[in-house]
């Protein structure tokens, strides 16, 4: 692929690391070893894809798909190598991330089968340039640092693809951990348990503005009595909290509030009267449901029952 | 072994606008250029609803206080993560106390002054580079988490 | 843009369908104040449910129309702010005090009309 000097260098410069040759003689040299990659694809991938198989990686897939990725590997390998460019590279490595991840294929199977490939690639430039030892030693300085930016390039890309779905699944359990309950018509209770960091709080915030929207919920019991602590980051939220699910048109009643954690509200500012608060939750449920309308009328029978007025 | 830089790299892309701020429709066009950049660059609809936001009240200060400037939509990308830049760049008088500008505090105020902590709040980093009667430069990021 | 301003019984109902420039919005402002005091509303009802955001103008033209119009004895409410630009709003501290609010029409007439009752009544009694 033609480019010119300019672009070479600013995408080369950082694969260099022994750059004894001048520019131009690299260009040439990346030139023919990309020609001999091209040149040796179908041998190359096979030796590669034996290579695997030895070496027991990618255990989780078929002998014709361990064929198939090779050979999109393999491609975008030699064109990250004929561009200099590793965008490219870097989408292909997250993508095929994002398919063999839930097959279970781990990181030091990725990298594994990359270095393979460098390995393969190595060889059969030793084999082409046995009876030129300079030569080789010239093609390798011009190889060497570009296999290994790929190597890095793709082994990263697959890193950050699991790191990325490690998150989604965290925020999934997450989600799974803090149910917004609806209780009765109208009402909306969110039991807060443990430590909330400030995206916790966030997200508490969102599912529960969404639960108020989806129930029509007129009043929400946000109860605190399982949370000890809170600092003023996530005070901030509570408060931010209120005051978004007023603007949903309904009304929160805060339950199970610490004398610390009223501190931490007075000071951050807020004025506790304007809040409605409660000592507990149950306090909170009825405070809810007198605001609803609905009445507790105890019967001549043990239990009470409510009824709407 | 080759590193790679740990620090924000702007990057061209066809979506990506520069919007000219002159007259209260072009807070308007900021904005939806802001949604469509955050919903390309796959925000949640939560996420998306801040940075617009962000973006009407930045170009909107524009407006009130420099009476005219631009606000340019980047996407960037780090060693880790992705994410939008949104500059707002004018003329205008400067921000001469920024700290007082920049003050925290809980407050339900009726947005007097400029918002500056609140869209803070809205995004994940702020940057603001101002000079009395040089003009002002707010530079605002928002990574996906 | 001129945003619909219908009128429902003795209230009216202005629903916003696209976002507004600030101008549309001081002319939407200055349409319901003097639509309440042709048509004597006790209630106006502003649907926002159709905007993805709302900035600290919109929540100042909102508040000003509610204050305007309570001059003429008349009761606003605003309704359809969706979760998300609730959750903006509060971060940037626009949160429409002294505004009444709404999940939705439904719910925005329900209030109306018990504002009304309320004030029809010598005295308060518990529903």
């Amino acid at each position: 692929m033609e480019t010119n000097s300019g672009q070479e260098l600013r995408r080369y410069d950082v694969a260099s690391v022994t750059n004894e040759q001048p520019l131009e003689t690299k260009r040439l040299l990346l030139k023919e070893l990309v020609a001999h990659l091209r040149e040796q694809r179908t041998q190359a991938r096979e030796d590669w894809a034996r290579r695997i198989q030895e070496a027991n990686l990618l255990t989780a897939m078929s002998n014709e798909e361990i064929f198939a990725e090779a050979t999109s590997v393999y491609d975008n390998y030699v064109e990250a190598l004929a561009t200099g460019t590793f965008e490219a590279l870097q989408a292909y490595a997250r993508n095929l991330s994002e398919r063999i991840i839930p097959r279970g294929v781990e990181t030091e199977e990725v990298v594994g089968i990359v270095l393979l490939l460098r390995d393969v690639l190595a060889r059969s430039l030793f084999s082409k340039y046995r009876s030129d030892f300079a030569m080789l030693n010239r093609i390798l300085d011009a190889y060497e640092p570009a296999a290994n930016r790929i190597a890095i390039t793709v082994a990263v890309g697959f890193v950050q693809e699991r790191e990325r779905t490690i998150r989604e699944q965290q925020e999934a359990i997450r989600e799974l951990s803090t149910p917004v309950l609806q209780v009765r018509e109208r009402l909306l209770i969110l039991p807060i348990v443990g430590l909330i960091d400030p995206q916790r709080a966030r997200q508490l915030t969102e599912q529960l503005l969404r639960g108020i929207r989806a129930n029509r919920a007129k009043v929400v019991v946000i109860d605190i009595t399982g949370v000890a602590a809170m600092d003023t980051n996530v005070a901030n939220h509570l408060v931010q909290t209120v005051e978004a699910s007023r603007l949903l048109g309904a009304t929160v009643i805060v339950s199970g509030l610490s004398p610390e954690i009223a501190q931490t509200l007075v000071n951050i500012g807020v004025e506790l009267s304007k809040m409605t608060t409660v000592g507990d939750l149950q306090g909170g449920i009825e405070e809810a449901e007198r605001l609803l309308g609905y009445r507790v009328v105890p019967k001549s029978s043990d239990t009470a029952e409510s009824e709407t007025v | 072994m080759p590193r790679t830089a740990k620090v924000s790299v702007p990057y061209r892309d066809d979506v990506e606008a520069d919007v000219n701020i002159r007259t209260d429709g072009d807070i308007v066009t900021a904005r939806r250029r802001g949604r469509i950049l955050a919903e390309q660059s796959g925000f949640s609809t939560t996420e998306q609803v801040l940075i617009t936001t962000a973006i009407s009240e930045l170009a909107r200060n524009i407006l009130l206080y420099a009476r005219g400037g631009m606000i340019a939509l980047k996407r960037v990308v780090n060693h880790e993560r992705s994410g939008i830049m949104v500059v707002a760049k004018d003329q205008g008088p400067g921000i001469a106390d920024v700290e007082k500008a920049m003050e925290p505090g809980y407050s339900t105020s009726s947005s007097l002054g400029l918002g500056l902590p609140g869209v803070k709040r809205l995004m994940d980093e702020m940057r603001i580079e101002t000079q009395a009667g040089q003009g002002t430069t707010i530079i605002a990021t928002k990574w996906r988490r | 843009m001129e945003v619909p301003i219908l009128k429902q019984g003795p209230y009216l109902i202005a629903t916003i369908q696209t976002a507004l420039h600030d101008a549309d919005l001081v002319q939407l402002r200055d349409a319901i104040v003097e639509k309440v005091g042709k048509l004597r509303a006790k209630g106006v009802i502003v649907d926002v449910t159709a905007l993805d955001v709302i900035d600290s103008f919109s929540t100042r033209t909102l508040s000003d129309v509610a204050h305007m119009i309570r001059l003429r004895g008349a009761n606003t409410v605003i309704v359809g702010i969706q979760p998300e630009v609730a959750f903006a709003m509060v971060q940037l501290g626009l949160v429409l005090e002294d505004v009444a609010t709404a999940l939705d029409l439904e719910e925005g007439l329900s209030y109306l009309h018990a504002k009304d009752r309320q004030g029809e009544r010598a005295v308060p009694r518990r529903r």
